[in-house]
């Protein structure tokens, strides 16, 4: 992006991208060292440093495979591409931006199906509790995957261990929390 | 001495043994942690990885909160915890409009005034001065000090130790007598909140860590977030499978540890809840007692 572009309305993903985020793209000259301390890179269609990289491209073509990669899913936020980067291209908020465009255009990767019903059972419980109630949230993930025979082996051992309370712990003002959850989802197809 | 407290939903569920150690040790050394009143959770990874405003609108309600209550300084034990309310003040005191938009969604005031404390700053701030007098049981191990990510990074808004090579954890270790090692993995990641999503990414990246801990001699690895904690303890069946044998290495709280050096009974520490047992004895006359037996076998 030349600095003329910051002038006009850059409809680009990387524009839009830094519209939200203050993140901008451009900056990023390629080094991969963000690849290199990524412990999620081996498992990525592409490693941080080719996002960036395909972002910096404005093809459309491309930009609908950053939306559509895993390697957006696969982000931990473990922050330690900032960490090291020498241009300070702050790469966790423009992945979480890239998710949830990724969502609202549509276009999630099939295979990140249990990490995005993992994030929106924990909302829901929150919604609901004003905070986590984890056997809530198992119960709500497994429906959404079908994943109904995973860590049963581990339940137990938390039960016995008094880490996994049955009752939910409610917050008192529960109303307060479902304004916050409605003004923050504009769009309520995206919250469910 | 009042302090406020953030304890946050995994140390009511899933990590309450941190929550008994915190308020064990806070107890030992005469300091009352008063709850951040109707707290709620900080929203974690979901939030942020879908919704912003939700993300930073969760958090500040928290603070709000401790604001009203007058809470100047609040402790928030949980490392991810910490991360996401460190991250939410610095965001809205940087953005007004942001600021604005959360302000609505919550309906309440919000100043972003108070003292956001890790539990390791509330270790050195409070227990450190008066703590080498206290050890009754020096922790006389080789100890791994785990910093993970949320701790340090991103350097820029946390401004905590170093973020590539910290030592403020393997400091207390040390003036509890321990022997705090240098080591490969402090700061890696252990696959964070992966754990059921994608559990073999966990028993992976949280492999690499206990496999270099095991190699450097590590008795113990200490930690200071129960994410951290969960992964590395509760999903040792899935590390011990990746690693192809079995590790023993117990993974223990900084609050924990403190406390075990200064005498508090175990159980009021909850090291019973861990999955991998916590077998180290730190009492000299039980150590010497052992090591008859040992000699006249």
């Amino acid at each position: 992006m030349s600095s003329e572009a910051h002038h006009h309305e850059d409809h680009s993903l990387a524009g839009k991208a830094e519209k939200h985020t203050g993140v901008n793209a451009a900056r990023c000259y390629q080094c991969g060292k963000c690849s290199a301390g990524c412990p999620m890179a081996n498992d990525m269609d592409y490693p941080p440093s080719v996002i960036l990289r395909m972002l910096q491209t404005h093809d459309p073509v491309m930009e609908e495979k950053v939306l559509r990669s895993m390697s957006i899913w696969l982000c931990l936020s473990c922050e330690m591409c900032i960490g090291r980067c020498p241009q300070e291209v702050d790469i966790p908020p423009l992945m979480d931006w890239l998710r949830q465009e990724s969502i609202k255009r549509k276009m999630t990767n099939p295979k990140a199906k249990k990490i995005i019903a993992f994030h929106k059972s924990f909302l829901n419980t929150l919604k609901q509790n004003g905070r986590l109630y984890e056997v809530g949230l198992i119960v709500d993930y497994k429906m959404r995957t079908m994943a109904l025979t995973q860590d049963i082996d581990t339940a137990p051992g938390m039960l016995t261990r008094g880490k996994l309370p049955l009752i939910p712990e409610k917050i008192k003002n529960l109303k307060q929390m479902k304004q916050i959850f409605e003004k923050s989802f504009k769009n309520k197809e995206e919250q469910s | 001495m009042k302090i406020g407290l953030y304890p946050g939903c995994s140390m009511e569920g899933g990590s309450k043994e941190y929550r008994e150690s915190v308020y064990a040790v806070a107890k030992a050394f005469n300091i009352e942690l008063v709850n951040v009143p109707d707290w709620n959770c900080c929203g974690a990874t979901a939030a942020h990885n879908l919704n912003k405003v939700l993300s930073l609108a969760l958090p500040a309600r928290i603070l709000a909160l401790a604001e009203q209550a007058g809470l100047e300084e609040i402790v928030v034990p949980c490392a991810a915890c910490y991360s996401r309310l460190v991250m939410t003040q610095h965001e809205l005191s940087l953005h007004h409009e942001l600021k604005e938009e959360v302000v609505d969604a919550l309906g309440m005031k919000y100043e972003g005034s108070s003292k956001i404390l890790n539990v390791i700053q509330f270790i050195e701030k409070y227990i450190l001065p008066e703590l080498e007098k206290k050890v009754s049981h020096p922790f006389a191990k080789k100890v791994a000090c785990y910093y993970g990510c949320l701790l340090v990074r991103p350097h820029k808004v946390l401004q905590f130790d170093r973020y590539d090579d910290p030592m403020t954890m393997d400091n207390v270790m040390n003036k509890l007598g321990a022997d705090a090692i240098d080591w490969a993995f402090k700061v890696e990641c252990c696959g964070a909140g992966f754990s059921v999503s994608n559990t073999q990414a966990v028993a992976t990246l949280s492999g690499k860590i206990m496999d270099d801990a095991t190699h450097r001699g590590a008795e113990a690895v200490i930690v200071a977030c129960p994410m951290c904690h969960s992964n590395l303890d509760m999903r040792r069946p899935q590390i011990d499978k990746y690693l192809g044998r079995k590790t023993k290495i117990p993974v223990i709280y900084i609050t924990q540890a403190i406390g075990m050096a200064i005498g508090i009974d175990k159980k009021e520490l909850g090291l019973q809840r861990h999955f991998v047992p916590v077998d180290l004895i730190l009492d000299r006359k039980q150590i010497v007692a052992e090591e008859n037996v040992e000699l006249t076998k």
